[in-house]
């Protein structure tokens, strides 16, 4: 469709007219400007909802909210066009066969051995020995071999020793869909473990004595102590309520040397809608600091957050200081159970909050253990209720942490964005379905491609500059403040505005540090070098031929250092009262920023961020985060050409 | 007077400092007349606590037995607590806290009696003189002058003695315009903008009265700032309908019959009583020990705190915007224009100026736009957030710009040579400090009080090499341009490293700040022995040459 307007968020009449294209894959907007060509791609498993609005004199307005938090506004000019792109995009946004998903076509240009190798950066079994199991205590189990016992469990489970296959079978039948008490971590320092199960079919007074000796069994794997925590992360009433249903949580007195406790972290239908007002407020044009701030309260959003972030560091405490065992469930232990296992993990264990670390961690607790992605985060046209930001929450956690903590992770917060984003972009196939034997049948590993491997050939951007291995903090146990007053829980622009540059920092700390970094190891090469020329010509007095080619590389360097502080920036809407005096000339101020035009040839090239994976690109490149290494390429939206219309304009 | 005699009791041992983050420490109490003093009794390591009577908001004591609780709220928003065992003790040691820490006299205050430990390199009461800054001006335009028409303080006692002007205005007309406007601060130059010739100036309200008084001269001044054709922009940091209100009080706006070349823009600051208000109601909700969220969020809001920053950044940023966009000479007040005036003309330049983000460039702001302009500092920092006496004329005015300033530098993190400690500095010795650089409310008192003559400048301990370094910023690379920042809420923060300064362990912030140090300072090593080794090589390089030759 040609003559489409795509129009800027923040204000109405900062427009650019187009040309929309659909693919089998992507919506596409290239830019009629005739230089720079822009071009806007969107993956149709990131479109979370389109809306067709009344038309208007101008046209027909389409708004495509995304997954990954993009918003594109697009004025068709004639109705009919427009109700054409509305219908396929609907149906184009909501496949109804895994098969007609991107992972599926993607291709990356590597062979099959390169894939197969991929599928095997990220194992399971060498992390289950890297903590120290099997051992005297824990073992691994076959009863699940088959998906027999429970179809959402991978086939290899790690259960106490004392746990015979009669007590597990037995276990399992006493819980919601068979999820019985499994090892999600274990703590060699102390052997305290972390197990993970869904609720007991409990109902008012049943009991299992099969479920009974599980736990006991756990208790029993860790001879330091003499009772288990059994957390039950939903609030005391849902837990309540769920015994009219048959299901309910563990009676303290049934089960011998248990200690209970209920974590009040709500459901996904909670979380959905909360999201949901969140990015209203997001969403809202120039909103007053009250209507953010109280919009932010209001969604609940922050106190979610803190709700699992304070279970995880529970967990964390009586794992490494109290040396007591835990087991965790909510109702079918895939969420929240899920969120809690793998904060607290990530907390005890530095391992996790490496780069390689991190991705061992999703894949254990969450793809594992049968997270569903496929029902969460609506990959296939599904049930709109099954809907639930549950990873999300997980992965802003570790932002919250990685701001209390600046220098204890390895990654950056870009690697927790691009997660996110392909989480809901099945372009790779490790989070297609709701379960490890759905994934084996649908043969993922043979069709698709990994997403670790991906990230890891690309891993230099997502290094934290301020990460170094040997820092206190990178260390043993994290113990995050909680308090409000002692950390400030923020909200994440980064994340939830992260299409709307304008608002963030100008500079960027990190990438800075990043490209200091890369001189710095250039520097030390070249000294190398250098000292080692110095050493021959000293001996030898010979060699001076090569000088020449070291003074470009040189002049090189210095130009990838300066290139971080071009900043490509125009003032907001400050004030509507300016429209109405009309003393602008309209030449003005566009020579004045000249220093600003040079970011321009990057625009192409920065915008199409990550929802621009072409067929013919290998997979991300978003350009926009790879101003280190990439030279002269701070990535701006606002560069000096249009800059001076944009100033005034009001909403 | 003597302090001896508010002292009722110089020492007490066994006392137990609480702090947050810290384990209690058991030692020795003393006071003098300035200082409470606070030393551990470990010989291991002797911890010692110096707290400036003048930084102490306020007390509260409390008594369990016979053993009594002083719990000290500074200005610097840090709570100690101090246990002292005897009633009567802790009872003497209140009150003389109490009455040291609220003396009436400037004289008696600490920079009257501070004797400096360091060699004066640089005296900082003559580093930032408007002569040397007209000096820069007018290698660039011819248009303005310095005028000496307030060299006693007679024409307008909040002005400095010496001010820049339009070179078309005589001192004569300066008078008349003097009596044109609130308290005589008539429109004097604040910044010019080299790039494109355009003037920010600042005044107080025009006195127009119910009647529509008019003064041809103040008519004069205000559009010789005006290229020829040209129009400009008055930003009026009060709403329209207090603007007007003010008429029937004297004082009033410009109006577009006797201003035709101005247009008028009403942007809304809030000030004084509200300002304090809303700092003491941030401050209580950051002590809130409670983990409830929403609570947080909810006090957060209540305060309001960070509106005022929004509403300030943003009347700033249009100030810049018209200068720099619109090519438009500015002129700022508000009604005595010793305050918000003050707030957008500083963040404006702020903005616009790179000099202005460079530390000595910051120094030369705060004295110019600040100190030299009349901000009433004695009046507005006489208290703090913990303090009970809600005086009307207490506000928290700097601390904004403080914390704006603070937003731009987060948002623009390499373009400041200063860091986030040096902001928080200059907010401590505004309310608190050994040096007499923030005492007095202009420099008329100043004058008077001889602060020159016996005290020391801040500037004059910040400004040794020793002192510097703390503060630069080491992220810095110069950058020449305007900088615009992004006002929207999701931009904005709190300024943690104020209002949480003291109730969030600081250590691991610190080692990421030592870890960004280090980077860069490898760096730049490494830089140096490369480029050492390099020149080495081509000198006997050369040499070599010439021996073949």
């Amino acid at each position: 469709v040609e003559n489409v307007r795509l129009l800027d968020r923040l204000s109405s009449r900062r427009a650019v007219l187009g040309t929309l294209y659909l693919t089998a894959t992507h919506v596409i907007f290239v830019e009629n400007g005739s230089e720079t060509r822009k071009e806007t791609w969107v993956l149709h498993s990131q479109i979370s909802s389109i809306e067709k609005q009344a038309t208007t004199a101008t046209g027909c307005p389409l708004l495509i909210r995304c997954k990954n938090f993009q918003v594109i506004q697009l004025v068709i000019p004639q109705e009919r066009d427009c109700h054409d792109v509305y219908i396929s995009l609907i149906r184009l946004a909501r496949p109804v066969k895994y098969e007609e998903l991107y992972c599926f076509s993607f291709n990356p240009k590597l062979d099959k051995e390169e894939r197969e190798q991929g599928w095997t950066l990220v194992d399971l079994n060498e992390e289950y020995n890297r903590m120290g199991v099997p051992n005297n205590y824990w073992q691994i189990s076959d009863v699940n071999r088959d998906y027999g016992v429970c179809d959402s469990y991978p086939t290899e489970i790690y259960v106490p020793k004392s746990a015979t296959a009669h007590i597990i079978v037995g276990s399992s039948k006493f819980r919601s869909r068979r999820r019985f008490p499994a090892l999600s971590y274990y703590c060699k320092g102390n052997n305290a473990s972390i197990c993970r199960s869904s609720q007991p079919l409990s109902g008012f007074s049943a009991r299992c004595l099969e479920d009974e000796q599980m736990l006991q069994a756990i208790r029993k794997a860790n001879p330091g102590s003499d009772f288990i925590y059994v957390v039950d992360t939903r609030p005391k009433l849902n837990a309540m309520a769920n015994r009219a249903a048959g299901k309910g949580y563990e009676n303290e007195d049934n089960y011998s040397n248990i200690k209970f406790q209920f974590i009040g972290i709500e459901n996904i239908h909670v979380m959905r809608n909360s999201l949901q007002k969140m990015l209203e407020v997001c969403e809202l044009k120039s909103p007053s600091m009250s209507d953010f701030l109280w919009g932010l309260e209001n969604s609940g959003w922050l106190k979610h957050i803190k709700a699992i972030m304070d279970a995880g560091i529970f967990i964390a405490k009586a794992v490494a200081e109290e040396g007591v065992s835990v087991l965790v469930h909510c109702s079918d232990g895939w969420d929240r159970t899920a969120q809690v296992c793998s904060v607290a993990s990530l907390l005890l264990d530095p391992y996790y909050r490496t780069m390689k670390g991190f991705m061992v961690l999703i894949e254990k607790d969450w793809v594992s253990f049968g997270h569903k992605f496929n029902h969460r985060y609506g990959n296939l046209d599904g049930d709109p209720k099954e809907i639930s930001p549950v990873i999300d929450q997980f992965i802003e956690c570790v932002w919250q942490l990685m701001e209390q903590f600046p220098c204890a992770f390895e990654f950056n917060e870009r690697f927790l964005i691009h997660i996110q984003h392909h989480i809901y972009s099945c372009q790779f196939g490790n989070f297609l379905c709701n379960s490890q034997k759905e994934r084996r049948e649908l043969k993922i590993k043979e069709r698709t491609y990994s997403l670790w491997a991906h990230l890891w050939k690309n891993r230099a951007d997502y290094l934290n500059p301020l990460y170094k291995s040997d820092h206190s903090q990178t260390q043993g146990t994290l113990h995050p403040q909680i308090a409000p007053c002692n950390f400030l829980y923020k909200f994440w622009s980064g994340m939830y505005n992260r299409f709307e540059k304008g608002l963030h920092p100008r500079q960027s700390v990190t990438d800075y540090l990043m490209a200091v970094k890369e001189e710095t190891q250039q520097l030390e090469e070249e000294l190398e070098i250098l000292q080692e020329r110095l050493a021959n010509l000293q001996k030898s007095q010979s060699g001076d031929n090569k000088v020449k080619n070291k003074q470009q590389d040189r002049s090189k360097q210095s130009g990838l250092y300066t290139s971080n502080n071009i900043l490509a920036n125009t003032p907001q809407e400050y004030s509507n009262d300016l429209k109405s005096f009309p003393s602008r000339s309209p030449s003005q101020g566009d020579e004045e920023d000249s220093a600003l035009i040079l970011t321009q040839d990057n625009l192409k090239s920065s915008d199409p961020d990550l929802s621009a994976n072409s067929d013919q690109e290998s997979g991300v490149e978003d350009l926009s985060c790879r101003s280190p290494s990439g030279g002269g390429c701070l990535p701006s939206e606002d560069s000096g050409k249009d800059s001076d219309e944009a100033v005034f304009l009001a909403g | 007077m003597e302090f001896a005699e508010l002292i009722k009791t110089p020492r007490a041992d066994n006392v137990t400092l609480h702090r947050p983050f810290h384990p209690a420490v058991e030692g020795t109490l003393c006071l003098t007349g300035h200082h409470l003093i606070f030393s551990s009794r470990r010989h291991d390591n002797a911890e010692e606590l110096w707290l400036l009577h003048s930084n102490i908001d306020s007390i509260e004591k409390r008594f369990l037995g016979s053993l009594g609780t002083i719990a000290i709220k500074c200005k610097d928003l840090r709570i100690i607590q101090l246990d002292i065992p005897g009633m009567e003790e802790c009872l003497n040691i209140a009150s003389s806290i109490e009455a040291l820490s609220t003396l009436d006299s400037v004289t008696l205050m600490y920079p009257f009696f501070y004797r400096p430990m360091f060699e004066v390199v640089e005296d900082g009461w003559s580093s930032f003189l408007l002569e040397q800054e007209f000096e820069h001006l007018s290698s660039v335009t011819n248009e303005w002058r310095l005028s000496c028409v307030n060299k006693d303080f007679s024409v307008c006692p909040s002005y400095p003695p010496v001010v820049i002007v339009p070179k078309s205005m005589d001192d004569e007309a300066l008078r008349k315009v003097a009596l044109f406007r609130h308290g005589g601060r008539f429109p004097v130059l604040s910044y010019y903008h080299k790039k494109n010739g355009m003037a920010m100036m600042r005044s107080s309200q025009p006195l127009t009265g119910t009647n529509g008084r008019r003064c041809k001269e103040d008519e004069k001044l205000v559009n010789s700032a005006l290229r020829s054709g040209r129009r400009g922009f008055v930003i009026d940091t009060r709403p329209l309908h207090v603007a007007q209100q003010a008429r029937a009080k004297g004082g009033g706006f410009e109006q577009e019959v006797y201003y035709p070349q101005w247009r008028r823009i009403h942007k809304y600051i809030e000030r004084f009583n509200i300002l304090q208000e809303s700092f003491i109601k941030l401050v209580e909700a950051c002590n809130d020990q409670s983990h409830n969220m929403d609570r947080w969020l909810s006090k957060l809001e209540a305060s309001n705190w960070l509106t005022h920053i929004k509403e300030l950044l943003t009347a700033a940023c249009l100030a810049a915007q018209c200068i720099d966009r619109e090519g438009a000479s500015v002129l700022v007040h508000g009604s005595e224009g010793t305050d918000s005036t003050l707030q957008v003309t500083s963040l404006a330049q702020i903005i616009l100026d790179p000099r202005c983000r460079t530390i000595r460039g910051f120094e030369a702001l705060v004295v110019r736009e600040w100190l030299q302009a009349g901000h009433p500092f004695h009046q507005r920092c006489a208290q703090s957030a913990y303090s009970n006496s809600k005086q009307k004329w207490e506000a928290p005015v700097f601390l904004l710009f403080l914390e704006c300033v603070w937003q731009i530098h987060r948002q623009f993190p390499c373009s400041f040579e200063f860091n986030e400690q040096f902001l928080i500095m200059l907010f401590e010795h505004a309310y608190a400090s050994q040096f007499g650089t923030f005492l007095g409310n202009n420099e008329n008192e100043r004058a008077k009080l001889k602060l020159p003559q016996k005290t020391m400048s801040l500037w004059s301990w910040v400004n040794r090499p020793e002192e510097l370094s703390r503060f630069q910023n080491p992220l810095y690379e110069a950058n020449s341009l305007v900088i615009w920042p992004s006002v929207a809420p999701q931009s904005l923060q709190l300024w943690e490293g104020v209002f949480l300064r003291w109730n969030r362990p600081s250590k691991f912030l610190k080692e990421a700040e030592e870890e960004t140090i280090n980077i860069i300072k490898y760096n730049k090593e490494l830089q140096a022995k490369v480029n050492a080794l390099r020149r080495q090589l081509a000198e006997m390089e050369t040499d070599e040459e010439a021996q073949e030759e």
